[in-house]
C-alpha cells in the first residue's frame, strides 16, 4: 500500500523479470523441500478454488471482489475455509500450496497476491505441531525455533500484561513508542504495541514460535482457559524468521456456534469501520457443525521464507513479476 | 490545504504535524497477518531538521503543508538578513539566521539555491551541493610535502574555511562540497 515502497521502475524494460535467476531455482528448491517433507509423513497435497462466493470477515483483511458472469465472488485470503470443510470429510492430514489475494497490502514485505504453504494435523496438539514446524525448518536448513509466550514477551518490551492491561494504559504505551492516530480499539493497540516494541525484540533470533495470544487476537483459535489464576489464552502461534512474521497457526476452532459468533462480531467491527459486510461462509459453518476433528494448523508465507532464507531485502526479489510489471 | 491518506505518504511529501510542517522521508507499511495495519513514517521536522518516526493506522490522513522549494538567486546579506529573489516573479525574501543555518558561508552574490518556504516565508535554505569559491587567504604550501598528501586551512572568498591541499595559493578558485565542507579540486 505504502506507494514510498513501491520498486522504482528504472529505464530497464518492464517485460524482464526482477528475481535473478538463482532466486527462481531457490523458489524451485524450496517448494520440492516442502513437497518432499509433506509427501514423506503422509500429508496430502490438496488444491481448493481460489474463487469463493463466501469471504472472510476478518476486519483486518480486504478480499478482492471479482464478478463471475456477472455473480460476486471473492478471490480467497487463505484457502482456509474449503480445507477445513475437506478435514470435517474426513480427509486426514492435507497440505496446499497456493496464491492467495490481499488488497492494500503492498510494500517491503507485502504484496497484494502471494504464495502461502497451508497445513492441518487432526489429532496434533500444538505441542505436537511446534514439533513438525521445527522439522520443517531443519529440512530447510534453518535452526530450530526458540519457544517464546507471548505475554511474557509483551511484558518484557512494553512493561504491560497484554492479557489483562486496560485500554488507557496500552494507549499510553503506544504513545511512547510513536503512535499518532487516537481512537485504536483494544486489539488495535496491541496490534501495534506488538509490531512496534515486541517484534523488534525477535530481529536477534533466527527462529522464533511465540504462543499464547490474548484473546482480543484469538482469530480461529481456540481458547484455553488458564488455571491456578493464569489468563486465559488463544491457542495460537506465530512464527518468526529474523523478527519478521513467517506463518500464523490454530488449534482450530472447532465450535460452529461460537466461530459464528466471531463472524458477526467481525461483521460488526466492519461496520463500525465502514468496511463492506461479507458473505458468510455457510459451508464453512455446516463442514464444523458435522464436527471438525481436532485439529492444529499452520499457514506460512512462501516469498517471506524465502526471502528470509536467501537473504532477499524485498519481496519484490524473489517474485518474477511483481504487481507493478504484472 | 489538501489532506493526504497514509497510502499516499511518500518521500518528499510535505505535511503537518502537531502544528509543525515536516516532510516525508521513508513511509514503510507494517501489517501482522491477521492485524491491524499501519504506515511507519520517518518525517523531518521542517523548523528543527530533526527526524521523527511516528505510525499511523492505515487510512488515515494529515494536513499538507504550505511548503514549497523554489530555486532563488542571492543578492545580499545586511549583517542581519540574507536577502534572495525568485527568478520567475522578481519577488524577494528575506531570510534569518536559523533558516540559513550553514547555507551562507558558501553563498556569493548570484548564487542560486533552494529556498523553501512555508506559508509565503523562508523556512530553510540549502546551499547548491557543490560550489566555486577564490582562496582570499592561505598559508604558503611547504615544497616537497605534497606527496604526503598533507592539508591546510585556506579562508574562501565567502569567510568559510576548508582543508586544501598544500599546493593551493592565494588567489585560486576551488571545487567545495558543501554538505561535507569539503575540498574537491581546483576549478578547470
Amino acid at each position: 500500500m505504502s506507494r514510498a515502497c513501491a520498486p522504482v521502475d528504472t529505464d530497464a524494460a518492464t517485460w524482464q523479470p526482477l528475481a535473478s535467476p538463482e532466486r527462481l531455482r531457490q523458489r524451485a528448491a524450496l517448494l520440492t523441500t516442502i513437497r518432499r517433507f509433506m509427501d514423506a509423513r503422509g500429508i496430502l497435497e490438496v488444491e481448493t478454488p481460489l474463487l469463493s462466493r463466501a469471504a472472510v470477515t476478518d476486519p483486518a483483511l480486504q478480499s478482492f471482489a471479482v464478478a463471475v458472469d456477472g455473480t460476486p465472488y471473492y478471490l480467497q485470503t487463505s484457502p482456509e475455509f474449503a480445507m477445513k470443510r475437506l478435514l470435517a470429510a474426513g480427509s486426514g492430514p492435507i497440505y496446499q500450496v497456493a496464491k492467495v489475494f490481499r488488497d492494500n497490502e503492498r510494500g517491503r514485505w507485502h504484496h497484494p497476491e502471494f504464495t502461502m504453504l497451508e497445513w492441518y494435523r487432526p489429532g496434533f496438539s500444538v505441542a505436537d505441531m511446534l514439533d513438525e514446524i521445527d522439522a520443517l525448518l531443519l529440512a530447510l536448513e534453518l535452526p530450530r525455533s526458540e519457544r517464546l509466550d507471548y505475554g511474557a514477551l509483551f511484558q518484557q518490551a512494553t512493561g504491560c500484561d497484554p492479557h489483562c492491561a486496560d485500554q488507557q494504559t496500552l494507549q499510553r504505551r503506544a504513545l511512547d513508542f510513536g503512535l499518532v492516530s487516537r481512537d485504536l480499539s483494544r486489539v488495535e493497540l496491541l496490534d501495534f504495541l506488538f509490531s512496534s516494541a515486541v517484534m523488534p525484540e525477535l530481529k536477534d533470533r533466527p527462529c522464533a514460535i511465540v504462543s499464547d495470544f490474548p484473546l482480543a487476537q484469538a482469530a480461529l483459535a481456540r481458547i484455553r482457559r488458564g488455571a491456578d489464576g493464569k489468563p486465559d489464552v488463544a491457542e495460537r502461534f506465530e512464527l518468526f524468521i529474523h523478527g519478521v512474521e513467517i506463518g500464523n497457526g490454530f488449534h482450530e476452532l472447532a465450535d460452529a456456534a461460537e466461530q459464528r459468533q466471531r463472524f458477526q462480531a467481525d461483521q460488526a467491527e466492519r461496520g463500525r469501520r465502514g468496511l463492506a459486510q461479507r458473505p458468510l461462509d455457510e459451508n464453512l459453518l455446516a463442514a464444523l457443525t458435522a464436527g471438525l476433528p481436532d485439529c492444529c494448523g499452520i499457514a506460512i508465507g512462501l516469498d517471506r521464507l524465502l526471502m528470509q532464507v536467501s537473504g532477499a531485502g524485498r519481496i519484490d526479489d524473489v517474485l518474477a513479476f511483481p504487481v507493478e510489471r504484472s | 490545504m489538501a489532506t493526504y491518506s497514509t497510502n499516499e505518504f511518500k518521500g518528499g511529501l510535505k505535511v503537518m504535524l502537531d502544528g509543525e510542517p515536516c516532510a516525508i522521508v521513508e513511509n514503510e507499511m507494517v501489517k501482522p497477518g491477521k492485524g491491524q495495519g499501519f504506515a511507519r513514517v520517518k518525517l523531518r521536522n521542517l523548523n528543527t531538521g530533526r527526524i521523527l518516526e511516528k505510525t499511523f493506522k492505515s487510512g488515515d490522513t494529515l494536513e499538507g503543508a504550505d511548503v514549497v522549494e523554489l530555486e532563488m538567486q542571492y543578492l545580499y546579506n545586511d549583517g542581519e538578513m540574507w536577502y534572495f529573489m525568485d527568478p520567475a516573479t522578481f519577488e524577494q525574501h528575506a531570510a534569518d539566521e536559523k533558516a540559513m543555518a550553514d547555507a551562507g558561508k558558501w553563498l556569493k552574490t548570484e548564487e542560486t539555491c533552494t529556498v523553501t518556504l512555508y506559508n509565503g516565508r523562508p523556512l530553510s535554505v540549502t546551499a547548491p551541493n557543490t560550489v566555486m569559491l577564490a582562496v582570499s587567504q592561505t598559508d604558503p604550501g611547504v615544497r616537497g610535502d605534497t606527496a604526503q598528501g598533507g592539508t591546510k586551512p585556506a579562508t574562501l572568498e565567502t569567510g568559510a574555511v576548508v582543508k586544501v591541499p598544500l599546493f593551493i595559493e592565494e588567489g585560486e578558485i576551488i571545487k567545495v562540497d558543501t554538505r561535507a565542507g569539503e575540498y574537491l579540486g581546483r576549478a578547470k
